[in-house]
C-alpha cells in the first residue's frame, strides 16, 4: 500500500490519470475544474507528456478525438458549460469507436449557472452525451480515493471497449481535500490497438477513423452493432455500494458527494430505530438496476437523493419497475444538501411507521 | 514499354464522388504524389473535412480520420502531439476552415503547430448545395445569397492566408490555383514544400488552393476557370504569403 | 475530542486555508480520516475564506461543516457569520487583535488570543494563523506537539524548511497564551 498523501480531487484526477499512463492531456480552464489542468501543466512536460490549453473546449475535445485516433490514451476536463461544448467530439468519438476520458466536475447550472458543486447534468451525462444513438460509461465517485481508482478503471475500459469514458465528478470532490494512496497504476494500455491511425508503414491496408456512413443500413448495422457491445458492459460492467440494505425497509439511492451526505443520514436514521439503507450507484451508465431491483425485495420505500431537481429518480423507478414508492430530495443550484435534511426525509418516508 | 503517366501509389483505387470540372480531384492528385514523392505515406496521417471532400479518407492511401465540421486542424494537432514523428495534414474547405472552423486554424497557426493544411477555397459551401461562404465574392450569388452578398448585410470575404500571415507561428503560407497547367505545377511545389517545411520542423504550413466549382456556380467547367480568372484571382491573388523556411531553428 | 468538525475563517491572505491543510495533515499523520473543504470563486480573491476541516476515526460522510464543534475566526465577518452555528459544546478561537466582537452565548468556550498581535511582538508576521492553531491544540489536544512538529515539516516546502522553526514557535506560543 502507497503512502496516503492529503491532495485535491482535482489534482488527484489529474495525478491518477498520469500513473494510468495518460501522456496528452488538452484543456481550456473552468471553475471549478481548474486544478487539474494547472497540475497536467506542471508535470507533463516533466515527463514527456503533452499539456495544451486549447483554444476553447470544442478544440480540446477534438484534440483528443486525434490523439485517441493516434492510439494513446488521452483525456480532457471541463466543467458543466464546458461539457456541453465537448458534447460534440463525444458523439464523434462515440461514433467512430474511440477510447478517450472526459472528466465533468459539475458545477450549477442551465446556462453560466453557477460555481458551486451540482449534480444537474445526469441526464446529459446518462441520455445524452452527444447526438445520435450512443452511450458513454459515466464513472460516479464519492471520494479522492475513488477518482483516483475509478480513472484508471476508465481509462481501461474505454479501451476494451473502445469507447468514451466520463467521470462525472462535482466542485465538492474536485476541491475538497482526502487521504489518497495512489497505487503506480496500469502505466497504460495492454490493449492492442491496430484500428489506430498512426501511419501504415507500408505494411497494412490504411486505416480510417470515421463516423460517416451514408448508406442508411450501413449505418444501422453498425449502432446495433455497437448496441450489442452496450448489452455486454450492461450486463458486466454495472457498479455499486450497498451500505445497511440487508434488512433495509427504506432505502436511499445518491452518487457522488450526495451520497456522502446521505449515508451520514442513514446512519442516523439507523441509530434512531429506522431501517434505513443506502445503495451508491459508482456506474451511472450502465446503471446499476440489479442491485437497485434486488434490494426492492425487502424495502417499503425508496428515496433518491441528488443535487438537482431529480434526474437520477427515472432511472431508479425504471429499475424498480415502479414496484415501490421513489420519493426525491435534492437541493440544485449549487447547494450541498445537509445531512438533517435528508434524515427528514428518510424519516417522512418511514411515517407512520415509527 | 516505358510508364509515362501513372495514377500516385498514394491514391485508392477507387471512384471520387466529386462533380465533373471539380478542382478536388486535381489537388488530391498533387497531394498523393507529394507524398510518393517524399515516400512518407506510410508515415502520414490525413484529416478529412465536412464539406465536398468529407470522403477524402476513402480517397487517399494513407490512415486517415474524418473530422467534426471545422475541427480538422484540431484533430491533427492532437495526432502530431501524439506521434511527432509522422506527417500529418488537413483537407479542407472553405466553409470548414474559414467559418465554423476559424478558431481552430487560427490557434492551430499561431502555435506553430507542426502540421500542413491544404486549403481549398472555392468560394461557396458545395456538399450543402451551394450556399454563400466566408470567402463568396461581394455580389456572388449564391443560394442563400440570391441578390448577391451584400457586404452591407453578410459582411467580407475572408482572406485567409493574408490573415494568417500576421500570425508568428506560421512558417509556410502560398495561394496557388490549379486553373491551368502552369498554376497545377506551381500548386505541387507549393504543396510539396509544405510537407517539407512540416519535415524539418518548421511549424504551420498552409496551402491556399483557389478552386473551382462549376456545379454550383452554375458554370461549365471552362467558364467556371474563366469565371475564377475573372473574379477569384483579382480577390484572391496568387503568390507567397509567409515564408519562415529558410530562416535557422530558433 | 473524538471527531472535529472545524470551520475556519476570515479574509483572503490570512492563510486560513493553509490552516486548514496543516491541521488535516495533522489528523493524517495520526492514522485519522481528514477531509478539507475551501469555499471557492469570487470570495477566494480579496474577500472572506473559509473552509471545513473533518477529522475522525471513521471515514468522513460529509466535508461540508454546518454545526462545527471548533470555530476559528479571524476577523469579524466571519465571527458573525458562523458563531451561531457552533454547536453547544462547541470551541471557539478568536483572534483578538481582528475580531472585536462580544460573544454573548454562554453554552460554548471561547478563547480570545490576539493572535496578529502576538505574531507581530514576536517577529512571526504572517503566522498569526499558526499561533491560533497552537491554542487550538491546547484546547482540544487534537494532535500532540510530536506530530504537529512532523506536520510542519510535511507541509514546509523543501525550499523553506528554515521557517520550519519560525512554526514550532508560534505553535508554542498559542499554546502557552493563557487568555
Amino acid at each position: 500500500m502507497s503512502e496516503r498523501v492529503l491532495m485535491k480531487g482535482n489534482e488527484a484526477l489529474a495525478e491518477a490519470a498520469i500513473r494510468a499512463g495518460c501522456r496528452h492531456f488538452f484543456g481550456y480552464p473552468i471553475t471549478p475544474q481548474t486544478e487539474l489542468a494547472a497540475y497536467m501543466s506542471k508535470v507533463m512536460p516533466k515527463i514527456g507528456g503533452t499539456y495544451l490549453q486549447a483554444e476553447s473546449e470544442i478544440a480540446a475535445v477534438n484534440m483528443v478525438l486525434g490523439a485517441a485516433s493516434a492510439g494513446v490514451r488521452a483525456m480532457t476536463s471541463s466543467s458543466s458549460p464546458g461539457i456541453s461544448l465537448k458534447t460534440e467530439g463525444i458523439s464523434y468519438m462515440a461514433g467512430s469507436d474511440l477510447p478517450a476520458v472526459i472528466i465533468n466536475v459539475q458545477r450549477g447550472g442551465p446556462g453560466l449557472g453557477g460555481i458551486q458543486p451540482s449534480q444537474a447534468d445526469y441526464w446529459q451525462a446518462t441520455k445524452a452525451p452527444g447526438h445520435g444513438d450512443l452511450h458513454v460509461l459515466v464513472f460516479a465517485p464519492s471520494s479522492v480515493q475513488e477518482m483516483v481508482d475509478l480513472v484508471g478503471h476508465a481509462f481501461d475500459k474505454a479501451d476494451e471497449y473502445r469507447m468514451p469514458a466520463m467521470i462525472l465528478a462535482d466542485g465538492m470532490l474536485g476541491q475538497m481535500m482526502e487521504p489518497v494512496a495512489i497505487g503506480e497504476g496500469s502505466g497504460g494500455s495492454n490493449v492492442e490497438k491496430p484500428w489506430a491511425a498512426n501511419g501504415h508503414k507500408g505494411g497494412r491496408k490504411h486505416n480510417i477513423v470515421n463516423s460517416l456512413y451514408l448508406q442508411a443500413a450501413d449505418l444501422e448495422r453498425l449502432v446495433k452493432e455497437r448496441f450489442e457491445r452496450y448489452a455486454v458492459i450492461e450486463e458486466k460492467e454495472a457498479m455499486s455500494e450497498s451500505y445497511m440494505t440487508e434488512d433495509a425497509e427504506y432505502i436511499v439511492v445518491a452518487y457522488g458527494a450526495s451520497a456522502r451526505v446521505a449515508k451520514a443520514a442513514v446512519r442516523e436514521a439507523r441509530s434512531q430505530g429506522i431501517k434505513a439503507g443506502l445503495i451508491r450507484p459508482i456506474t451511472l451508465w450502465p446503471f446499476p438496476k440489479k442491485a437497485i431491483k434486488d434490494a426492492a425485495e425487502n424495502a417499503k420505500a425508496f428515496l433518491c437523493v441528488e443535487m438537482s431537481m431529480g434526474q437520477m429518480i427515472d432511472d431508479v423507478k425504471l429499475a424498480i419497475e415502479c414496484s415501490r414508492p421513489v420519493e426525491f430530495f435534492g437541493r440544485t443550484g449549487g447547494i450541498i444538501p445537509t445531512p438533517a435534511e435528508v434524515l427528514e426525509n428518510i424519516k417522512k418516508l418511514a411515517g407512520g411507521d415509527k | 514499354m516505358a510508364i509515362v503517366f501513372q495514377k500516385p501509389k498514394a491514391l485508392t483505387d477507387v471512384p471520387t464522388h466529386y462533380c465533373p470540372g471539380c478542382t478536388h480531384g486535381i489537388i488530391h492528385r498533387l497531394v498523393a504524389e507529394c507524398l510518393d514523392e517524399l515516400g512518407i505515406e506510410g508515415k502520414t496521417v490525413g484529416v478529412a473535412p465536412v464539406g465536398c471532400a468529407v470522403m477524402a479518407y476513402n480517397y487517399f492511401g494513407c490512415d486517415m480520420i474524418q473530422a467534426p465540421h471545422g475541427r480538422a486542424p484540431a484533430i491533427a494537432t492532437g495526432v502530431k502531439r501524439s506521434l511527432p514523428d509522422n506527417v500529418v495534414f488537413t483537407y479542407q474547405g472553405d466553409g470548414d476552415l474559414a467559418a465554423i472552423g476559424t478558431a481552430e486554424t487560427v490557434h492551430s497557426a499561431t502555435r506553430g503547430e507542426n502540421i500542413t493544411v491544404i486549403f481549398v477555397n472555392n468560394a461557396i459551401y458545395g456538399m450543402t448545395g451551394g450556399q454563400m461562404a466566408p470567402t463568396s465574392l461581394p455580389n456572388q450569388v449564391t443560394q442563400t445569397t440570391p441578390y448577391g452578398r451584400d457586404v452591407k448585410t453578410a459582411g467580407y470575404p475572408v482572406r485567409v492566408c493574408e490573415m494568417l500571415s500576421t500570425l508568428d507561428g506560421t512558417a509556410y503560407a502560398e495561394r496557388v490555383s490549379v486553373d491551368c497547367v502552369k498554376n497545377v505545377m506551381k500548386a505541387k511545389k507549393a504543396i510539396k514544400k509544405a510537407f517539407e517545411t512540416q519535415i524539418a520542423g518548421k511549424g504551420f504550413s498552409i496551402v491556399e488552393v483557389v478552386s473551382a466549382c462549376p456545379t454550383n456556380w452554375g458554370l461549365s467547367p471552362v467558364e467556371a476557370l474563366d469565371w475564377l480568372r475573372a473574379n477569384m484571382l483579382p480577390y484572391y491573388p496568387l503568390g507567397v504569403y509567409k515564408d519562415k523556411t529558410e530562416e535557422e531553428a530558433e | 475530542m473524538n471527531d472535529m468538525n472545524a470551520v475556519l475563517a476570515g479574509f483572503g491572505g490570512q492563510g486560513i486555508l493553509f490552516m486548514g491543510k496543516v491541521i488535516s495533515y495533522a489528523g493524517l499523520i495520526d492514522g485519522k480520516e481528514v477531509s478539507w473543504l475551501p469555499s471557492y470563486g469570487p470570495e477566494m480573491r480579496g474577500g472572506t475564506a473559509n473552509c471545513s476541516v473533518c477529522i475522525s476515526a471513521d471515514p468522513i460522510c460529509s466535508p461540508l461543516v454546518i454545526t462545527p464543534n471548533v470555530f476559528v475566526a479571524m476577523n469579524g465577518p466571519s465571527f458573525d457569520k458562523f458563531i451561531d452555528a457552533v454547536v453547544p459544546g462547541g470551541i471557539v478561537i478568536i483572534d483578538s487583535t481582528l475580531v472585536d466582537r462580544e460573544v454573548t452565548r454562554n453554552d460554548i468556550t471561547v478563547c480570545k488570543v490576539p493572535a496578529t498581535e502576538l505574531a507581530e511582538k514576536n517577529g512571526l508576521k504572517g503566522l498569526a494563523n499558526i499561533i491560533l492553531i497552537g491554542k487550538l491544540m491546547e484546547q482540544t489536544g487534537f494532535c500532540t506537539m510530536e506530530t504537529m512538529q512532523k506536520t510542519i515539516e510535511k507541509i514546509v516546502p523543501a525550499k523553506k524548511q528554515h521557517l520550519v522553526p519560525k512554526n514550532v514557535e508560534a505553535i508554542e506560543i498559542g499554546m502557552n497564551y493563557a487568555g
